[in-house]
């Protein structure tokens, strides 16, 4: 399949050249320029360099050229802070007159970036942050990574059809957190379930210990957790460390305290773990076998996560919108083309909804077991084609 | 709740532990050492990458921790601390600042920014329950509770036993005085530096697994080290000590019981505290 | 010269003082792709000047003086969301609110150590910060507030995208702020806070009310870091929680200190070479430039400020202290 994208490419490459007499465009050759706003230090940086790496890694797969323009990655590390991430975008739109803003490691710089795309009318790609109100935010904006509420669908109907009846959620206190709480809670209880509590942990400095013995003391069947990526390895030590697994008390989860980066590190505590999420590193496709392998290559050993998947299919979206638009559509044209685009990730079967402009996808079950001696998220049920329900409500 | 206070009582030594030697440091040679929780942050570093990359056991890496960050605290101040001690409080949280930034980045280039994971040996991980479940002992903090306790025990007994402890104790109450009697205040300074930031490396080994190990540590937990320090007073270890345990407590218990409010609890106390004791809940009348 | 002619020789203008002043406002049309910089410096200079008239004039250490800074930042966003979009109005509320605030604090840095002032000020913005977090009906939590549209200032200049109206509007408050803070540290009333920094005791007993000299300078200054803040929240339409988090607080000290406390170009010099350090660095080295920092501070203070800026005397050797 990559070889046909590169020849094709190819092709239309050849083709505009051989178009560029007289009636060529002023965009025709003009370097495609993608600004990439990216967390690159301060506690997100993980997922700034998985992004990066997932970027450059379609680079490398299918060319730095498009519609016979050559693509220019300008990445700028906006260090997690909103108020840098504007002026990066401001900079970048005024000064460098990029084409596409890419990125957004978290909520509060997508949104202060918006209004930027908005004005400029400049198309927004975002790959990471995942609450729900971001696309709605400018009409430039589109989405490839997943919404909160969309991924917390998946266990919500898994668990009650479980024998999971009475669950306490313990989520971090702030947005994406609250998001899952109050999602899960909805689903659970439309499909029978109770809630027994719902507690939540500061963002910063969590020590789980207080919280999980308040779990402990209400006895429910299971626990749903919603951690930002990387904290789950304390959680789920401290989980097993104050005996709640041996207490009978289930733990799942949305499938970010499962991080495919550090999932492998967190050992023996971590198994039996069911999560839903939208990609795991193990699912079972030759496009995601490929992936994987390409991309532990090209990060020197470092398994993708979400993050990487998204930024990949972030940059096949922003190429084929322009190889839709050849060469020569900005902005609006530009969004437009990137509406509707379905097709093959490796995560699976994703497309742009039309509509929202946000990403519909599968949810994947799964549970952490090992394989080969490592651990991965095995998917063992799916919700398909799951759409975020904060706007199909609407 | 009975594993309430226990949890509470862990988290307190293990801080204890951590911040002492800041304490010490501060009341000693008047100096803002922002940097302590950057050799905390190195102990844990140097506990981590000995059982991953060396396979050394964890009890052993313990001393070895607490010898390495020693030695790396005796280093540092021969050559850098000693000349900023004339200098004026601003410069040196300047200086320390910079020296912590430079450990963090340091530590995220050479290692990565991802939480490193201890893997505790089978005997330390597990749990006893007492009273049907109203009192769960989670084995790691039972050890953490005991490895501290003795280390209070064996700083106390230095302290108020030996000659090095008076000599100690002298400098601290009056520098020039203690130097006008003969006593190598130099010395004085370097080992209790050096041991400080030891204490901090153990520290920092051990709450790798309750706390976490990343680069940002020092950033992250120094406010904390601070708020022992400041309610505890520089002039004792048993104002810290009562200052780390009521802190770790109130924090545990706080979220337990009133979630809600979680982290304005720590700092609503500490700032009531402080105003209402402005040389720390503890201190000797004397003191500095 | 007797101590009138020294006095006002001090407080003279000097030649270079309206010289960089011209040079900040003709920055927008020189490097017009810079305007975002020079606003944020600007805004970052307003509010360095305001801990200097704490730190440097008056010896009151301050690690949480971002809650001004914040509360006037989130005070404007909500005045214009909610309100009235007009920058001004928006500015005189910041400040209100942060003055408000500032007295309420003063009381809290009356008594103590530097340690325990550090700690005191630190928590207070830490509580507001949790504060902000648990309201988020209102302060829009760690999303942070959006949707703020700010109306021309007066009535004419539009905020534009490349900033240049931003970055003027920033440059002429500070620039009206730093006369009037001039005027006041130049006065006899500054001279009373240089005496109580200098040495408290000794104020006192010539007779310096120093618990009421010390409440209006901290008042004072929270309503500067307001003017600051609100003028942050107005330029970039938005406010975050990481308005009140330490590292503000921190990196502002740092950029007094390498600036020099004590006089009032110290804030601006250090806003300015802290700020365009970290541009170019971080350009260049995205991910490390925390390192270069930390090691250009330690070189700083070993060194001392004063010979950084003569070379020569680097290798010379020190005099016994």
């Amino acid at each position: 399949m990559a070889i046909h994208k590169r020849t094709f490419i190819q092709g239309m490459a050849a083709g505009a050249l051989g178009l560029a007499t007289g009636a060529a465009m002023a965009q025709q050759g003009k370097p495609l320029k993608i600004g990439l706003l990216l967390p690159m230090t301060g506690p997100f940086g993980s997922t700034g360099r998985q992004i990066e790496n997932g970027v450059r890694l379609y680079m490398a797969q299918f060319g730095d050229k498009v519609a016979g323009r050559p693509v220019e990655i300008i990445l700028k590390d906006d260090t997690g802070v909103p108020d840098i991430t504007k002026r990066l975008a401001q900079e970048l739109v005024v000064n460098d007159k990029v084409d596409v803003l890419a990125g957004f490691g978290l909520t509060p710089l997508a949104l202060a970036t918006a209004p930027i795309a908005t004005q400029s009318k400049t198309a927004m790609v975002v790959m990471a942050a995942a609450t729900s109100i971001i696309t709605e935010a400018s009409p430039y904006i589109i989405r490839t990574s997943m919404t909160i509420p969309q991924v917390t669908l998946g266990v919500a109907e898994w668990a009650p059809k479980n024998g999971i009846k009475k669950v306490v959620s313990l989520v971090t206190d702030y947005g994406p957190g609250i998001d899952a709480e109050k999602t899960f809670r909805e689903r659970f209880l439309l499909n029978g379930g109770q809630m027994l509590g719902e507690l939540r942990v500061p963002l910063r400095n969590p020590d789980y210990a207080p919280f999980l013995q308040r779990v402990r003391d209400l006895k429910p069947d299971a626990l749903f957790v919603f951690v930002p990526a990387g904290a789950g390895t304390a959680l789920l030590k401290q989980f097993a460390e104050r005996g709640l697994d041996k207490a009978g008390i289930k733990l799942i989860g949305e499938g970010s305290v499962a991080d495919d980066e550090i999932l492998n590190e967190m050992g023996d505590v971590a198994l039996g773990l069911v999560t839903s999420h939208p990609y795991s590193a193990s699912h079972n496709s030759p496009a995601n076998k490929k992936f994987v392998e390409a991309f532990m290559k090209q990060s020197k050993g470092v398994r993708p996560n979400f993050f990487g998947v998204a930024a990949y299919d972030g940059m096949r979206v922003i190429y084929e919108a322009v190889k839709t638009t050849k060469g020569t559509g900005t902005g609006e044209a530009l969004v437009n083309a990137m509406k509707g685009q379905i097709f093959e990730s490796p995560r699976g079967p994703i497309y742009i909804d039309a509509q929202t402009r946000d990403i519909v996808q599968n949810v994947y079950i799964r549970r952490v077991e090992r394989v080969n001696g490592q651990l991965y998220n095995t998917e063992f049920d799916v919700l398909k084609d799951v759409k975020d329900p904060a706007k199909t409500g609407k | 709740m009975l594993t309430i206070l226990f949890d509470g009582i862990a988290y307190g030594m293990l801080l204890f532990i951590l911040a002492v030697g800041l304490a010490v440091t501060m009341g000693l040679m008047n100096f803002i050492n922002l940097a302590h929780g950057a050799f905390a942050m190195a102990g844990g570093y140097i506990t981590v990458l000995l059982m991953q990359h060396a396979g050394v056991p964890f009890l052993v890496c313990l001393p070895i921790a607490f010898v390495g960050t020693a030695l790396l605290g005796a280093l540092l101040e021969g050559t850098l601390y000693r000349r900023m001690y004339s200098k004026p409080h601003l410069d040196q949280v300047l200086f320390s600042i910079g020296l912590t930034f430079m450990a963090v980045a340091s530590a995220d280039y050479f290692i990565g920014s991802t939480q490193q994971i201890v893997q505790l040996p089978d005997y330390l991980k597990g749990r006893t329950e007492f009273f049907d479940g109203a009192l769960g002992m989670g084995h790691y903090r039972l050890f953490i509770i005991v490895v501290c306790a003795a280390l209070t025990i064996g700083l106390q007994y230095i302290l108020a036993r030996t000659r090095f402890g008076s000599r100690l104790r002298a400098a601290v109450d009056d520098q020039r005085v203690a130097a006008g009697l003969g006593i190598n205040v130099n010395v004085v300074f370097l080992s209790t530096f050096a041991v400080g930031s030891g204490l901090a490396g153990l520290g920092g080994a051990l709450g790798a697994e309750v706390l976490g190990l990343d680069p940002t540590f020092p950033l992250k937990f120094m406010i904390y080290f601070l708020i022992v320090v400041a309610v505890g007073g520089t002039t004792s270890i048993t104002g810290p000590l009562l200052a780390a345990l009521l802190l770790g407590i109130a924090d545990v218990a706080g979220k337990y019981y009133v979630p809600k409010l979680g982290a304005f609890i720590v700092y609503s106390l500490m700032i009531v505290i402080l105003i209402w004791r402005p040389q720390g809940l503890f201190s000797r009348a004397g003191g500095k | 010269m007797d101590a009138r002619t020294s006095l006002l020789n001090a407080s003279r203008w000097r030649p270079w003082e309206p010289a960089l002043w011209l040079l900040a406002f003709a920055a927008p049309l020189l490097v017009p792709g810079h305007s975002l910089l020079v606003s944020e410096i600007a805004i970052v200079a307003l509010f360095a000047l305001s801990l200097d008239l704490i730190l440097g004039y008056t010896g009151i250490v301050s690690l949480g003086h971002a809650a001004f800074f914040g509360i006037g930042a989130y005070a404007a966003a909500l005045f214009a969301k909610h309100v009235m979009p007009d920058p001004l109005a928006g500015l005189l509320v910041a400040m209100a609110v942060a003055t408000a605030l500032g007295a309420v604090c003063s009381l809290t840095i009356m008594r103590g150590s530097d340690l325990t002032r550090l700690m005191v000020t630190l928590g207070v913005a830490l509580l507001l910060m949790e504060l902000a977090n648990r309201l988020d009906w209102l302060t829009g939590g760690a999303d942070g507030l959006q949707g703020v549209v700010m109306g021309p200032v007066l009535g004419r200049f539009e905020f534009d995208l490349t900033g240049q109206t931003a970055a003027w509007y920033a440059l002429s408050v500070g620039l009206l702020f730093f006369l009037l803070l001039r005027r006041l540290v130049r006065s006899p009333f500054g001279a009373t806070l240089m005496a109580i920094r200098d040495n408290r005791l000794r104020a006192m007993a010539i007779g310096i009310p120093v618990h009421s000299r010390l409440a209006v300078i901290y008042t004072v200054a929270a309503g500067v870091a307001g003017v600051a803040g609100g003028l942050l929240a107005q330029t970039t339409g938005f406010a975050s929680l990481d308005l009140f988090a330490l590292d503000r607080s921190a990196d502002l000290m740092l950029m007094l200190v390498i600036g020099g406390t004590g006089w009032l170009w110290g804030g601006i010099a250090g806003a300015i070479v802290f700020k365009l350090m970290h541009n170019v660095i971080s350009s260049i080295t995205p991910q490390y430039w925390t390192f270069w920092i930390g090691l250009f501070l330690v070189v700083l203070v070993l060194v001392g400020r004063d010979r950084l800026l003569r070379p020569w005397t680097w290798f010379a050797k020190t005099k016994a202290p």
